[in-house]
């Protein structure tokens, strides 16, 4: 599969800044590429991070997009830290990852990694620095996806499989305004901070803990043309007062499925703009962008050749082979996510309907809330720990707000007593839940627990989980 | 219990499962200003389809979802005539 190389971000920012100018924005700080290409973000210590495996534990946005420009080319490996990591599960990353060096606009000590050989910190403020860069390192770009044990996955890109999806060039990348609801921590939003870069557009980022309203205002105000989220964030969005703030021309779903109902909503409250729904995750890259307005793709995607993403079903599985694709996971023995003929599992059931195909689930049993997986076993592991518990099923139910939420259906080792049962019964769900708050992150609790008789085992002695 | 009430009940009670700050209820309260996460109202929907027996959001197509906790709680009131 040919691989396009697009450069180092740093060059083609300098490129950009040499044909027009354009800003990265923050809630508080912006930063234009004229700045940019004269100044540093890491205190001017880039030699310090040079070859190295670096982390990245930032918590404002637009500063790790600066450090992502300056490092790429020049680390040997960034490791992106989305915001929301439990600070627990740094130690196994920066071992899976070989960490040599730590940036961060928090302490070593904050971020839970204070014996770290070379620690840099970062800044939003630029300070003078590097007339001249050049590429040193063709840098793995690591994202973390979540894994069945709880601990992530490193799932290894390159600036390369990341770019792939994205035409550069061309006079509308430059007056473009791309935002997004998502960080760019994570796959979805690195794909609009690298269409910003690439296409040499501005960009209007989200600040922790700004509120919905007042990031709709903002990007209202920058003009934003081109806006992506998963449905959920959208259905959030078209909560707020502040939804008709922004006029863009083009409006990206992804990460979850997009429904009749969210395109439909969307298509009504921005007329005229383009809404599209794109299918990708951190391990299949990009695969297909539907512009119909309707939910599902068309089946004449499926078996395509001598295209840029060839697509098969097998077993009621989405497989993806392109140039987009990860490469491996990190740590798991080099393990492949392709097959040998260089299909990626997606692992999302499809299901044919007339002349479309529509997804019908997971093939794992992963859940998708609101564009966050959840593996059922981690939580099932985590209610059977409960004394009173026999065994658990940890399910998807459906929901208008976050696509899905995670439902569990738990059998107790002694039936609750018919005089006492509600009191007693309210107590041991109040217990299970509170022990799965104590263990767990906030997604991954069950919005409802069920208590029933006894659960379905196959013949293989195995639950029987039902996908759909 | 009236529609009302149980609306306001799960606010609260998840609100406090969630370790947020819920805002001083009122009908002009902006839903997203209450200081209820997506998730919140994820779980809200859920918690009173099983008490209520109905989620007046998935049977809404096309229709604007409330943007206020007034209109929140009518959205519930209509499915529940």
């Amino acid at each position: 599969m040919p691989q396009s190389d697009p450069g180092v971000l740093w060059g083609l920012v300098v490129a950009a800044s040499q044909r027009s100018t354009s800003s990265l924005r923050g809630a508080d700080v912006s930063v234009n590429s004229v700045e940019l290409v004269r100044g540093s973000s890491l205190g001017g210590q880039l030699d310090d991070l040079c070859g190295r495996s670096v982390l990245l534990v930032i918590k404002d946005q637009l500063t790790a997009a600066l450090a992502l420009i300056e490092l790429d080319g020049i680390a040997r490996r960034l490791v992106l830290c989305p915001p929301d990591l439990p600070a627990n599960h740094i130690p196994s990353v920066m071992a899976t990852a070989s960490v040599d060096a730590v940036v961060s606009d928090q302490t070593g000590s904050d971020i839970g990694a204070p014996n770290v050989g070379c620690f840099v910190p970062c800044s939003p403020i630029l300070v003078s620095a590097y007339p001249q860069r050049h590429r040193r390192h063709q840098t793995e770009w690591i994202l973390l996806t979540s894994g069945t044990t709880g601990l992530p996955k490193l799932v290894i890109h390159t600036l390369s499989s990341l770019a792939a999806p994205i035409r550069i060039g061309g006079p509308l990348g430059r007056t473009a305004v791309w935002s997004t609801f998502y960080d760019i921590r994570r796959y979805g939003g690195l794909q609009i901070f690298l269409r910003a870069v690439l296409g040499g557009g501005s960009l209007v980022l989200s600040s922790a803990g700004e509120a919905t309203g007042d990031f709709l205002v903002r990007a209202g105000a920058a003009g934003v043309t081109h806006i992506s989220g998963t449905p959920s964030h959208w259905r959030r969005a078209l909560m707020s007062p502040a939804a008709r703030r922004i006029a863009p021309q083009y409006v990206r779903l992804s990460g979850e499925i997009a429904d009749q109902a969210i395109l439909d909503r969307l298509r009504a409250c921005y007329v005229g703009s383009r809404v599209a729904h794109a299918f990708a995750s951190t391990e299949a890259g990009v695969a297909f962008d539907v512009g119909d307005g309707r939910s599902g793709f068309p089946a004449s995607l499926i078996g395509q050749q001598g295209v840029d993403v060839e697509m098969k079903i097998e077993d009621g599985l989405l497989r993806i082979r392109s140039a987009r694709t990860a490469r491996a996971y990190l740590g798991s023995e080099g393990k492949t996510l392709a097959d040998k003929n260089g299909f990626v599992d997606t692992g999302d059931m499809v299901e044919l309907r007339g002349d479309r195909y529509y997804f019908s689930g997971r093939g794992d049993g992963i859940i998708n809330v609101g564009g966050r997986k959840v593996h059922p076993e981690e939580v099932e592991a985590v209610i059977n720990r409960h004394p009173g518990v026999q065994m658990s099923l940890v399910r998807a139910r459906k929901n208008p707000i976050t696509g899905a939420v995670v439902a569990a259906d738990v059998v107790l080792k002694t039936e609750l007593g018919s005089k006492s049962a509600a009191a007693e019964t309210e107590a041991l769900k109040r217990e299970v839940l509170n022990a799965c708050h104590a263990a767990l992150t906030p997604h991954k609790v069950p919005a409802a627990i069920r208590f029933v008789p006894s659960l379905e085992v196959t013949a293989a002695g195995k639950l029987a989980r039902f996908h759909a | 219990m009236s529609v009302r009430s149980a609306v306001l009940d799960q606010f609260r009670l998840v609100a406090r499962e969630q370790g947020k700050e819920l805002a001083p209820l009122s009908d002009d309260l902006v839903l997203l200003e209450s200081g209820l996460d997506s998730l919140c109202f994820a779980i809200v929907v859920v918690r009173l389809e099983d008490s209520l027996g109905f989620d007046p959001f998935s049977a809404a197509d096309g229709i604007d979802f409330p943007r206020n906790l007034g209109e929140f709680v009518k959205f519930y009131e209509d499915a529940a005539k």
